[in-house]
C-alpha cells in the first residue's frame, strides 16, 4: 500500500543552476526544494551537430535537421540523437508526418545491418562473411553467369548483348548519385532484367 | 507532379482520388488545408473508404474499387453536356480540333484493331488525318463530326450519372454534387488541382485512370496554371530520381528510351525518335533527340562511343520484349530462368504481388543479392516464421548474401521529390558496424567484375573493360563527381555556331544546361533534363534560398528543378494566345512584346511568339491531346473495364476480362478468381502511422500501429459474424492471411447493378522483421497482373472472403 | 562563460537552438506549488501561452504523439491491435498525447464525420491535478500557464488523477510519479513551441501567445463556419478557469461528441476543499514527511510516508472521484 519514497529518482540538481539566491528567499522555501521546483529539462540539442538532410520515405522530401553528438565534417564519429523538421524549408515548413518524426529510430533501429553476412544452400541461418570475400563470389557468380547466357544476337543475326539471367532491382530512396553508378554498372554489364520500386 | 506541394496552395478546388494525400503524405498535404485555410479552397475526396482526408474533406464520396474511368468519363460528359468547358483553352491548347482517321471507332468495349488472339490492338486507325504536307488536319469550328472533340463527346456519351452509379455504386446525388463542384474551375479564374497516387495506378488499366482526370483538367483549362496540375504524389522519396535516371529496364536516363532488336543501328534508332512537327511552327522538342543521346552515350563509354562505333550502340542491350520488367523477371525466375538477382533497397517478397508466387520464384535462384539498411523479409525468404512465412530452410538451396549499406543519415547527395525538385543533402551521421553505402558497393562489384574480364576474357567485354569510370577514387566515386557527370560537360571547346569565335564552354568544363548539348561527340552528359543541375555556377540542387517573391509558391531559388529548373510544367498554357495570363490574379509567365517572362521559367523559347508556337513543345502537335493516338496500348480514350476480379462483369461486354490487352501470363491466369468463389472487393493501402515495409523497424511507429488488421463495414461485420478487435481470415485464389478486424463505419456497402459490394480494406505495412508484430501484407492475397502500359501490379481491386477465425468469440 | 537567456515563445515554428541559453523561465515564474501553505508572489508575469488544436484541421496521422515521443525520450509499449486506430490504447507514462478517433453520422447532415482529437494535459488555468496533490512541489505552475509535473517530489499516491477534469495523468510503475504533457517546458524555456507543434503536418496544432491562439482560433471559427459548421467554437472552458491547451471544434455546442471531451469540465468540490484547512490540517502530515524526505533524500536516507497519512489522503480524493472515473491504483505502486 505504501509509496516508497526510496524507490524514487534522485534529485537530479544539475538542471537547475540558474535559479537566484533573491527569489529562493522569496519564496520562503529550501535552496533544495526550490532547486527541485525549478526543474525544467535542460536543452537537449545544446552542443550538438546540426546537418540539413531530406526525409528519405516520401517524396514529399521534407527538409530535416539531424542533430548529432560529434561532427563528421571534423573527423568525429558522429551519432544521431535527435532529427526535427527544418523551419526553413518551403515544403514542410519545420513540420513532419508520424515516419519523419520518428526516423531516428530507423536510423538506429535494433534491426539495422552491420555486416556481410551470407546465407548457405539449405542452411537456416545467416553468418557473418568479409566484404572481401562477399564481393568476390558476387563477381565470380556474375562473371560465369554472363559468360554462359549473354545473348549476344538474335536469330537475325544483331548483335543484342542482352543479359537475361541476372536481375536488378534498384531501390527507392537512394539519391540521384548512387542511382547513377548503379545505372552505369547494371547497363553498362548487359542486364535489362532491371527495375525500381516506381514499378510498383 | 506538373506543379510542386508548395503550389496547391493557389488552388481553389482538390480533388483527391486514386490517393491519400493526408495519410501518405501529410506535410505535403498541409498545402491542401492553406488553400482551405487563406483562399477558401474546396476539397472532394472520392475513396472507397472515408479515409484521414476524407475526413477534412468538404465532400466525399464513395466510390467501387477499379471503377474511377467510369466516374471521369461520366465528369467529361457532365461538363460537356452542362457547358462546363474551357472553350479558349480546349480550342487552342488541345488536340480537339484535329481529325481522326475515318476507320477509327469503338464497340463492345473495345477499340478498333483489338486482336484478341494476340490480346493486342492494332493501332494503325487511331491516329490523325494527315494533309499532303504531312499535317495533321484540323477543323478549328469544331462541327466536323470526325474531330477529336465531337469523337470524344461521343466516346462519353453512355457515362450518364445513372450509368456512373449503377458501376460506381457512387451516390448519384453525391456525384451531381461534384460536377457541380468542379464544373465551376472551367472559368479561367477558378482552378482545380488533381492529387494522386497507387490509388490510380496499381489497376491493370491505372494509366487510363490517370488521363481520364488529365483529360478532365485539360477540358477545364486547369493544366500548366498556379493552383491546378496532374499531380501525382509519388510513393518514395527517389522513385522519381530513379526513373528519371532510367533505372527501369525500357529506359535510359532523361526518358530516352532502350533500344529494340528491331533497331539494329543508331540510325533506325534515331529514326522513330525525332519526331518532326505535325502541325506547322511547332516545337517538338524531342527533335533534339539524337544531341541527348550521343551525349548520354559519351558519358557512359567516353572514347569507345563514336561516329565509327555507331556512339558504342551496340554496348546497349536490345530488348526483344517491351521490358524485362520485375513481373516479366518473377515470372522468368519461377520458370527457373533467372539465376542470380540484385535487391538494392527493395522487398519484393512484400512489395510484389503474389507473394506465394514470389517465395517459389526466389527459392529457384542461385545467388540472392540484398543491399539494405535494414534486414528485409526478402532477405530472409528461407527463413520459417509459422504462418508468417512458412517455407522450409533445408529445401531452398539458394545462397544469399546479405550486405549492410548506410542509409540516407550517413550520405550525400540529391534526391527528387514529386514537384521534380532535385535537392541535397548531407549527412550527419556515422554508419553502424561495417556499413557502406550503396556506390562503394556498386563500385566494388564492377571493379572486380572488369578485373575479371582483364584477366581472364570472356563474352563481349568491350561494354564492362570501356566503361568511363574515371573518378579520382574508383573505389567510391564521391556524389559529387556523379552529379556532376549528370550533368554532363564539354569535351572539346564549345563555340557559338552564330560566331565561332565565341568560346561558350572551354573544353572539360560543365556545360550550363542541356541546351548547350551536340551530338558530334564534343558534350557527354548522362542524364539530359538533369543538365543544369551542377554546371559552373556550382551545385544548384545545394541551394537553400527560401524567398518567394510575391508568394506564388514557385521558389526559384530553393534547390533545383528539372527541366531548367521549371517549377510548373507546361506553364505557357497559363497565358492566353496573346501571351497574357489567363487569370491576371494568379500571373505565372506572360508575354512582354518581345519575349516571355515571369515568376518561372518558361516552358517554351522565350523569345517563341504568343499564336504561334503552342504550349505543349514536348508534343509534335504543339498541344495536349484528349486523343492520345497510338500512345497508349489500351486506348486513345479511357474506357471503363473492371479489374482482372471483379464482383461484375463488363457492361460493355460479358466476354472481357480486365483489361483486354493486359499482359498475363499463362500460369496466373487459373489463378483469377469469379465472386462466386469470392464475393468480396479486396483493396490495399498504406496507413500514416507507417511507411512501406520500412518503420515496422521503429519502434517508435510499431507503437503507433502494432498489428496487422483489416476493414470491414459494420454490415459486412454483421454478415459474417465478425467482432470489433477480433481475429478474421482474409483469403484469395492465391493466398491466406490472419488479421485483427477493424469494423468501421468508414466502408460501407456500395450498391453496384442492384447488388451491395462490400469491400474489405487490407493496409501492407507489416511481415515478419522489425519491431512491429508479426503480420502479413496484402500481397499474399494479390494476382500477378500489371497495368496494360506500365506494368503496376492490380493492388487495388481483387476479391477475397473473410471469416472470423476458429475459436475466436462470434459477435 | 555568461549565455545569453533564452526569449519567450511565440509560434512552434522554428528550429530549437544547438547553442547554451539560460532558460527563459524558471522556479522565479511560479505562482502555483502544489502541497505548500505559501503560494509564490513572482516579480514578474509571462505572457501566458497556449496550445491551440484544430480539430477540424486535424488528419489524425499522430505526427504529435510521435514527435512527443521522440523529443521526451519515453519509449511506450508496442501493443496489439483492438479494432481501433488508438494506439496506445490510452495514454500512458510514456504516451503524454493521444488521437482519439470517433466515427459520427449526423443525423442533420447525413453526413460521416471522423472526429480525432488530440488528448492531453490542458495546462488548466485552475489546475485540478495541482489543488489535489499532496506531495509538495511535486506538481507546479508557471505564470505562462504551464502546469508541470516534478517527479522529484511526486510521491506516486496519484490524487491527481482523480483530480483532473480531464483524466490525463498516468502513473508509472517504472518509477511509481506520475506523468503527463510538460507543454514541453524544456523547449518553452529555451524560445521554442512543443515538439507536437513543431511536428504538426497540417498545422491544427499551433503554439504561441495565448492572445494570438484565440485571434487563431476566430479566423478558423468563421471559416468554418462558412462551410456550415454553425456551431463552431473555442474549447477554453471557464470551469476551470480556461486552459492553455485550447481546441477549436467543428461542434462546439457538444463537445463530448469528441471521444470523451467533458461538456463542463470542473473542479470536484471536495478537490477544491482541499485548498482550505484539511489540506493544511488534516494532511500536513503528509506534506511534511513528503518535504523532508526529499530533504533526506539529498542529505541523509530516504523517508516514508506514514501508512495513516496516506490512506486519509486517500480517502478524501477517492470521494472526489467522479463515479465513471478509475481511482488511483496504489497497489500498482
Amino acid at each position: 500500500m505504501n509509496v516508497d519514497l526510496s524507490r524514487r529518482g534522485f534529485l537530479k540538481l544539475a538542471g537547475a543552476g540558474a535559479v537566484a539566491a533573491t527569489s529562493l528567499g522569496a519564496m520562503g522555501f529550501g535552496e533544495a526544494e526550490a532547486a527541485v521546483m525549478a526543474y525544467v529539462r535542460p536543452n537537449k540539442l545544446t552542443a550538438t551537430t546540426e546537418t540539413r538532410n531530406t526525409c528519405p520515405y516520401c517524396s514529399v522530401a521534407c527538409g530535416v535537421i539531424l542533430y548529432s553528438k560529434g561532427d563528421r565534417t571534423q573527423g568525429e564519429v558522429a551519432e544521431l540523437i535527435h532529427v526535427e523538421g527544418d523551419a526553413d524549408h518551403p515544403t514542410n515548413r519545420g513540420t513532419l508526418c508520424p515516419k519523419g518524426s520518428a526516423l531516428k529510430d530507423f536510423v538506429r533501429s535494433e534491426t539495422r545491418l552491420t555486416e556481410p553476412k551470407i546465407r548457405r544452400p539449405g542452411s537456416d541461418r545467416f553468418e557473418p562473411i568479409t566484404w572481401e570475400e562477399a564481393l568476390d563470389r558476387i563477381a565470380r557468380a556474375m562473371k560465369d553467369d554472363r559468360d554462359a547466357n549473354l545473348v549476344t544476337v538474335n536469330d537475325a543475326g544483331t548483335p543484342v548483348n542482352r543479359w537475361t539471367t541476372t536481375g536488378f532491382l534498384a531501390a527507392s530512396a537512394t539519391t540521384n548519385e548512387t542511382a547513377w553508378a548503379t545505372f552505369k554498372v547494371v547497363r553498362g554489364i548487359g542486364i535489362v532484367g532491371f527495375d525500381n520500386q516506381a514499378r510498383v | 507532379m506538373t506543379n510542386s506541394w508548395t503550389d496547391i496552395k493557389n488552388t481553389d478546388l482538390v480533388i483527391v482520388m486514386g490517393g491519400n494525400a493526408a495519410e501518405a503524405h501529410p506535410c505535403g498535404f498541409k498545402w491542401v488545408t492553406e488553400a482551405k485555410h487563406h483562399r477558401g479552397a474546396k476539397l472532394i475526396v472520392v475513396d472507397p473508404r472515408f479515409t484521414r482526408t476524407a475526413s477534412v474533406a468538404d465532400m466525399y464520396a464513395p466510390i467501387r474499387p477499379g471503377t474511377d474511368i467510369a466516374f471521369l468519363m461520366g465528369m467529361i460528359r457532365w461538363m460537356i453536356e452542362n457547358d462546363k468547358v474551357d472553350w479558349d483553352y480546349v480550342k487552342n491548347f488541345t488536340n480537339a480540333s484535329f481529325l481522326v482517321r475515318e476507320d477509327f471507332g469503338w464497340q463492345d468495349g473495345l477499340f478498333t484493331g483489338y486482336d484478341e488472339g494476340k490480346r493486342d490492338y492494332d493501332k494503325a486507325s487511331w491516329d490523325y488525318q494527315f494533309g499532303e504536307d504531312g499535317y495533321a488536319l484540323t477543323d478549328p469550328t469544331l462541327q466536323d463530326p470526325r474531330c477529336v472533340w465531337n469523337m470524344l463527346k461521343a466516346h462519353v456519351d453512355v457515362y450518364t450519372p445513372e450509368f456512373v452509379e449503377n458501376i460506381t455504386g457512387t451516390p448519384r446525388d453525391k456525384f451531381l454534387k461534384i460536377a457541380e463542384m468542379i464544373g465551376e474551375t472551367s472559368a479561367a479564374d477558378k482552378t482545380m488541382t488533381s492529387m494522386y497516387a497507387l490509388g490510380w495506378t496499381q489497376h491493370s488499366k491505372g494509366s487510363q485512370n490517370i488521363r481520364g482526370m488529365a483529360m478532365l483538367q485539360l477540358i477545364l483549362g486547369n493544366i500548366g496554371v498556379r493552383g491546378g496540375g496532374m499531380n501525382a504524389l509519388r510513393g518514395h522519396s527517389n522513385i522519381q530520381g530513379l526513373t528519371d535516371i532510367g533505372l527501369m529496364s525500357n529506359l535510359l536516363p532523361g526518358y530516352l528510351n532502350m533500344p529494340t532488336e528491331k533497331e539494329p543501328d543508331w540510325t533506325t534508332y534515331m529514326e522513330s525518335r525525332q519526331f518532326r512537327p505535325l502541325m506547322e511552327g511547332q516545337t517538338s522538342y524531342w527533335q533534339n533527340y539524337s544531341k541527348f543521346m550521343v551525349s548520354f552515350m559519351k558519358s557512359m563509354w567516353g572514347d569507345a562511343a563514336t561516329p565509327e562505333t555507331d556512339w558504342a550502340y551496340h554496348y546497349l542491350p536490345k530488348l526483344d520484349v517491351p521490358a524485362y520488367d520485375m513481373l516479366r523477371m518473377f515470372e522468368l525466375m519461377h520458370q527457373g530462368h533467372v539465376n542470380i538477382y540484385f535487391c538494392q533497397g527493395f522487398n519484393p517478397l512484400l512489395a510484389l504481388s503474389n507473394r506465394g508466387k514470389n517465395t517459389e520464384a526466389l527459392a529457384k535462384l542461385k545467388l540472392l543479392v540484398v543491399m539494405d539498411p535494414l534486414e528485409t523479409e526478402t532477405s530472409r525468404f528461407w527463413e520459417n516464421h509459422g504462418i508468417y512465412n512458412d517455407v522450409d530452410p533445408a529445401a531452398i538451396q539458394t545462397e544469399v548474401i546479405q550486405l549492410p549499406s548506410t542509409c540516407f543519415a550517413e550520405d550525400e547527395g540529391s534526391l527528387v521529390n514529386s514537384g521534380r525538385w532535385l535537392q541535397w543533402h548531407w549527412p550527419g551521421a556515422t554508419a553502424p558496424g561495417q556499413a557502406q553505402t550503396d556506390v562503394w558497393i556498386m563500385a566494388q562489384i564492377f571493379l572486380r567484375l572488369r578485373e575479371l574480364y582483364r584477366t581472364e576474357g570472356g563474352v563481349v567485354p568491350e561494354p564492362i573493360l570501356n566503361l568511363t569510370w574515371d573518378y579520382a577514387d574508383p573505389n567510391e566515386p564521391t556524389a559529387g563527381e556523379l552529379a556532376r557527370e549528370m550533368n554532363g560537360r564539354a569535351l572539346t571547346t564549345l563555340t557559338d555556331p552564330n560566331d565561332p569565335s565565341k568560346v561558350l564552354v572551354e573544353a572539360g568544363q560543365q556545360v550550363l544546361n542541356f541546351s548547350q548539348l551536340k551530338d558530334d561527340g564534343s558534350t557527354m552528359c548522362g542524364n539530359w533534363i538533369y543538365s543544369g543541375s551542377w554546371n559552373e555556377n556550382g551545385n544548384n540542387m545545394a541551394r537553400r534560398d527560401n524567398s518567394d517573391p510575391d508568394n506564388t509558391g514557385t521558389y526559384q531559388n530553393w534547390a533545383w528543378s528539372w527541366p531548367m529548373n521549371r517549377r510548373i510544367l507546361y506553364n505557357r498554357a497559363s497565358a492566353d494566345l496573346d501571351g497574357n495570363p489567363r487569370d491576371p490574379s494568379r500571373p505565372l509567365i506572360w508575354w512582354n512584346g518581345e519575349r516571355w517572362e515571369g515568376y518561372d521559367v518558361p516552358d517554351i523559347a522565350v523569345t517563341a511568339p504568343p499564336g504561334q508556337v503552342m504550349p505543349f513543345i514536348m508534343n509534335p502537335e504543339g498541344v495536349s491531346r484528349l486523343f492520345s493516338r497510338g500512345m497508349m496500348r489500351d486506348g486513345p480514350f479511357p474506357t471503363h473495364m473492371e479489374p482482372f476480379e471483379s464482383p461484375m462483369q463488363n457492361v460493355f461486354n460479358d466476354r472481357m476480362r480486365g483489361n483486354p490487352v493486359a499482359r498475363v501470363f499463362e500460369s496466373d491466369v487459373e489463378q483469377f478468381a469469379t465472386s462466386e468463389e469470392f464475393p468480396f472487393v479486396g483493396t490495399s493501402y498504406r496507413l500514416t502511422e507507417h511507411f512501406h515495409y520500412w518503420t515496422k523497424h521503429n519502434r517508435v511507429n510499431a507503437v503507433m500501429q502494432p498489428e496487422f488488421f483489416v476493414e470491414i463495414s459494420e454490415e459486412l461485420a454483421a454478415e459474417r459474424g465478425i467482432a470489433r478487435g477480433g481475429m478474421v481470415r482474409v483469403w484469395s485464389k492465391r493466398g491466406s492471411v490472419q488479421a485483427k478486424a477493424v469494423v468501421t463505419k468508414r466502408i460501407k456497402p456500395l450498391i453496384c447493378g442492384g447488388k451491395p459490394v462490400h469491400v474489405v480494406g487490407i493496409p501492407l505495412h507489416w511481415g515478419f522483421t522489425g519491431a512491429a508484430r508479426k503480420g502479413f501484407g496484402p500481397n499474399t492475397l494479390t494476382p500477378f497482373v500489371g497495368d496494360a502500359n506500365i506494368e503496376t501490379p492490380e493492388f487495388k481491386a481483387f476479391l477475397v472472403n473473410i471469416e472470423p477465425l476458429a475459436g475466436e468469440p462470434i459477435a | 562563460m555568461s549565455t545569453e537567456t533564452a526569449s519567450q515563445p511565440v509560434t512552434a515554428v522554428a528550429n530549437p537552438p544547438t547553442v547554451p541559453l539560460a532558460a527563459g523561465f524558471d522556479a522565479r515564474d511560479l505562482v502555483r506549488i502544489s502541497a505548500t501553505t505559501q503560494q509564490p508572489t513572482p516579480e514578474r508575469q509571462l505572457t501566458p501561452v497556449a496550445k491551440l488544436i484544430d480539430v477540424s484541421k486535424c488528419i489524425g496521422c499522430k505526427a504529435c504523439q510521435t514527435a512527443c515521443v521522440e523529443w521526451n525520450d519515453t519509449i511506450p509499449e508496442i501493443e496489439e491491435n483492438v479494432g481501433v486506430y488508438e494506439n496506445p490504447h490510452d495514454l500512458t507514462p510514456d504516451m503524454f498525447t493521444l488521437m482519439r478517433f470517433t466515427e459520427y453520422e449526423n443525423e442533420e447532415t447525413n453526413n460521416l464525420e471522423w472526429l480525432i482529437r488530440k488528448d492531453g494535459c490542458m495546462h488548466c488555468e485552475d489546475p485540478g491535478c495541482l489543488k489535489a496533490c499532496p506531495a509538495p512541489g511535486a506538481i507546479v505552475q508557471y505564470s505562462n500557464g504551464i502546469v508541470d509535473f516534478i517527479h522529484e517530489n511526486c510521491i506516486g499516491c496519484g490524487y491527481c488523477i482523480s483530480g483532473c477534469p480531464f483524466d490525463i495523468p498516468r502513473l508509472s510503475q517504472r518509477d511509481h510519479t506520475v506523468y503527463k504533457c510538460t507543454l514541453c517546458s524544456d523547449r518553452v524555456a529555451v524560445g521554442q513551441g512543443p515538439a507536437c507543434a513543431k511536428a504538426c503536418p497540417t498545422q491544427a496544432i499551433v503554439f504561441g501567445t495565448k492572445d494570438d491562439m484565440k485571434a487563431h482560433a476566430e479566423e478558423r471559427i468563421a471559416d468554418l463556419k462558412s462551410r456550415g459548421y454553425d456551431n463552431a467554437g473555442l474549447y477554453d472552458p471557464a470551469g476551470v478557469g480556461g486552459t492553455h491547451v485550447m481546441y477549436v471544434l467543428h461542434h462546439a455546442d457538444k463537445p463530448s461528441l469528441y471521444e470523451g471531451l467533458p461538456d463542463d469540465p470542473v473542479i470536484a468540490g471536495t478537490v477544491e476543499a482541499w485548498k482550505g484547512p484539511t489540506k493544511t490540517i488534516g494532511l500536513a502530515a503528509i506534506a511534511l514527511a513528503a518535504v523532508g524526505s526529499i530533504v533526506h533524500n539529498v542529505m541523509t536516507r530516504p523517508n516514508a510516508v506514514s501508512v495513516n497519512d496516506e490512506r486519509q489522503a486517500g480517502d478524501i480524493v477517492d470521494a472526489a472521484a467522479p463515479p465513471d472515473s478509475t481511482p488511483p491504483r496504489r497497489d500498482q505502486a
